[in-house]
């Protein structure tokens, strides 16, 4: 099987990395990227652990031919924070008691970001339609949904 | 979301002295997982790795006539075809290591199956996508053999036998078939009640359903040793698992784990461990089993089903005077933790409340369906569900508010409970009272007196005579020689006042795994500070009312009454408890550290 190069912006740093015919995106960026922040969660696009932005609207990782993601830009969760500054998405997680055992926070994190790119001031049934997507077993919802409209109101002034 | 705090309820038992409890606080590991540094299992990448999928069974119950594996063998990226006989040692139960119930379980099954999806082969291949190809290619050749599904189904005569090391389809919890509790005499309890409530409750199976599905990576290290990253909830559970079926001393395995991606008692059944450590030790490369989320659904061990079976006999004012129980956990094909909910459930028997005499027949029964494992709360939430629906029941048969007969019926301090304990620090009475406060509900100036250190009595707290049956020895109902599931009406009797028998607690293998009672911040008693380093007894109970028989000498064993517990191991029961014997593996550690105060699994260069 061979191998094709494909180059992307990661989190704003150009990237190129070999995929092979039928890889899925979530995939190269764990492996060929080293990009561990997309979790595999169920491979059929229902958990949404994976979720990543291309071009800024919410993808499914595992659902995504590596190779569509030639020339465009991806976000994950391991490019969220500035530096050494926790995006507000995060310090509203961390606050709210938004996780527990984490491995569904990178893809909400992701959907939520999305959110508020569109729409700064979400109302609480907007941003349930917004990680409707993502599934979590741990916390319930309710500090999650917190958390996001927490951050909106953190984000105010600036852009998210 | 604020936590209320009622400090008005028992306040001259608590020390409110505390630093930590109301005030919010970060966790420790939470700004890992919002920046996505937090390293679960399959966050390491290793070079060369291979990945492993299994073959499983089509059929509930099957016999492998013959495996061709020819195809799979000649497809490029195949590195290995693992058999059942790649096993070193292919059998285990997983409470083996605690020395609680037989072997029963093979890593990869052959030649029998015994539930849909059960392993028979795994090939490791150099992409997961080729190790599904690979599996896709075995042919396997099935004898399909009858199966049975329902618990009281595979219990009865002429069922098929399910699992062999237990072939009449139950647990054994020596000398009987189920776990046997009697108190008093429901019999007589149902000839003094007025009202009789029936009635039969079910509960299906549930998964767990993490995020993260099971899985592991391990590969060969240095110093002849395996590394193993996985997910699983019982690190040093899967290690000895592991160190048992693979027959590795545990100093060649070096366990990482701790980051769990969801757990909820789905990760405790240590399979996927063994399994990458078998192919990285045949392969001689990192390999990675992980399990999809067909695999996780369909084989990923549930929350066992359970049936339950209630009898009451109601005073028309509502006083339960008898409970009997007849209660069904669905083990699914092999022990796995099931055993255990068949004590957790009798333990819990009869629900928060005081009831004079209790009878209860609790069975762990072996069907061809996914075995079942633990899951928050497993053998307590099913039986909380079928008593609480109960009691509602009861309420509408007698004709009172279901909140009263609750609080009418609830354990008081003092009380003795039908396992032959001590109820103490009880609260249901005033747990009631503020849910009525809460939900608006009505209650009468006499509940919203009651208390739960009022209202016990001699009687109360008192063993009443117990009747005793010897129906069910293990056995005897396939045979057709037990007539019914339920308790039968006792053919003996026991004194008023026999305890159970006292139970010591297994002396822990090294003094330094004690807990200490002080660092773990519990209040601590001047004088009892020095039993810090023995060995607890499991609560030889001793009631508090003055009035109470004295305790007789403990019971001979022909006379069970009291749910039986594992017995200790001959080794743990000759060690003395306060000096438990000096800690000798059984083979010499060929590698890693052995000195006092250091982890042996551990290796100097790893350590930091």
């Amino acid at each position: 099987m061979a191998k094709r190069p494909i180059s992307f912006t990661l989190n704003g740093t150009e990237t190129g990395i070999f995929v092979n015919e039928g890889q899925n995106l979530l995939e190269a960026l764990r492996r060929e990227a080293g990009d561990l922040s997309p979790k595999f969660g169920c491979g059929q696009g229902t958990c949404g652990a994976c979720t990543i932005l291309i071009d800024g609207a919410p993808h499914l990782g595992c659902l995504t031919l590596a190779e569509a993601a030639q020339g465009r830009s991806i976000e994950t969760t391991s490019g969220l924070a500035d530096g050494p500054d926790l995006h507000p998405l995060q310090r509203a997680f961390m606050e709210g008691f938004a996780a527990q055992c984490g491995f569904c926070t990178s893809g909400m994190l992701m959907a939520a970001k999305a959110l508020l790119v569109t729409n700064p001031h979400p109302t609480r049934d907007e941003v349930i339609e917004a990680i409707s997507g993502n599934l979590c077993r741990c916390t319930g919802y309710e500090p999650i949904v917190d958390a996001i409209l927490d951050a909106a109101i953190r984000l105010q002034g600036r852009v998210a | 979301m604020s936590i209320e705090f009622r400090k008005e309820l028992f306040a001259d038992e608590r020390d409110d002295g505390l630093n930590e409890i109301g005030k919010p606080k970060l966790r420790q590991d939470i700004e890992g997982h919002v920046t996505g540094r937090t390293a679960y299992y399959d966050d390491h990448l290793l070079d060369g790795l291979l990945h492993m999928r299994c073959v499983r069974s089509p059929h509930h119950h099957a016999r492998v006539r013959s495996i061709d594996t020819s195809e799979a063998e000649r497809m490029k990226g195949v590195r290995r075809v693992v058999h059942a006989d790649d096993v070193p040692h292919n059998l285990n139960t997983l409470l083996s290591l605690i020395g609680f119930g037989k072997d029963d379980e093979q890593l990869l099954s052959n030649p029998i199956v015994r539930y849909r999806g059960e392993p028979v082969l795994a090939i490791v291949a150099d992409t997961e996508a080729i190790a599904r190809a690979g599996c896709a290619a075995i042919r396997v050749d099935w004898e399909v053999l009858p199966h049975v599904l329902d618990v009281e189904e595979a219990i009865a005569p002429g069922a098929p036998s399910v699992n062999p090391a237990y072939p009449d389809n139950t647990f054994t919890y020596e000398p009987y078939d189920h776990v046997k509790l009697r108190f008093g005499d429901v019999q007589s309890g149902f000839a003094q009640a007025d009202h009789i409530v029936e009635a039969e409750y079910e509960m299906s199976p549930i998964e767990q359903a993490p995020i993260e599905t099971c899985g592991a990576i391990a590969a060969p290290e240095t110093a002849d040793r395996y590394v193993c990253h996985t997910g699983t909830q019982a690190l040093f559970f899967s290690l000895g698992t592991t160190a048992k079926l693979l027959d590795l001393p545990s100093s060649r395995l070096h366990f990482i784990g701790g980051t769990v991606g969801g757990g909820f008692g789905g990760k405790v059944d240590s399979i996927t461990e063994p399994m990458a450590v078998l192919g990285a030790m045949l392969t001689g490369r990192p390999v990675k089993f992980q399990w999809d989320r067909e695999e996780e659904m369909q084989v990923g061990a549930p929350r066992g089903a359970e049936r339950w079976r209630i009898k009451d006999g109601v005073t028309s004012d509502g006083r339960i005077l008898a409970r009997q129980f007849t209660g069904f956990f669905d083990a699914g094909a092999y022990t796995r933790l099931s055993s255990y909910a068949g004590h957790k459930g009798t333990g819990h028997l009869p629900g928060p409340y005081t009831i004079p005499n209790v009878a209860s027949n609790v069975f762990c029964v072996y069907t061809n369906r996914t075995p079942a494992t633990a899951m928050r709360g497993f053998g307590v939430t099913g039986v909380d569900f079928a008593i609480e629906c109960h009691m509602d029941r009861v309420a509408e048969a007698v004709g009172i508010d279901p909140i009263s007969l609750r609080i009418l019926n609830a354990y008081r301090d003092g009380d003795m409970k039908a396992h032959r304990r001590v109820a103490k620090n009880c609260a249901l009475v005033e747990s009631c009272q503020v849910v009525a406060g809460k939900a608006g509900w009505g209650l009468s100036t006499d509940d919203m007196a009651a208390n739960s250190l009022v209202g016990s009595s001699a009687e109360r707290a008192a063993i009443p005579e117990t009747a005793l049956d010897d129906e069910g020895k293990a056995g005897e109902r396939r045979a057709g020689r037990a007539t019914t599931a339920d308790p039968v009406p006792g053919t003996r009797r026991l004194p008023a006042g026999t305890h159970g028998d006292a139970k010591e607690a297994i002396p822990v293998q090294r003094p330094d795994m004690q807990i200490l009672a002080e660092r773990v911040g519990h209040k601590i008693p001047e004088p009892a500070a020095a039993t810090a380093v023995t060995p607890q007894k499991v609560a030889t109970p001793t009631p508090t009312p003055p009035s109470t028989p004295t305790m007789p000498p403990a019971m001979a064993p022909s006379s069970h009454v009291a749910a039986p517990l594992p017995k200790p191991t001959a080794a743990t029961t000759a060690a003395e408890p306060a000096k438990p014997a000096p800690y000798k593996p059984e083979k010499p550690f060929s590698q890693g550290v052995n000195r006092p105060g250091v982890s042996r699994f551990l290796s100097g260069s790893r350590r930091r």
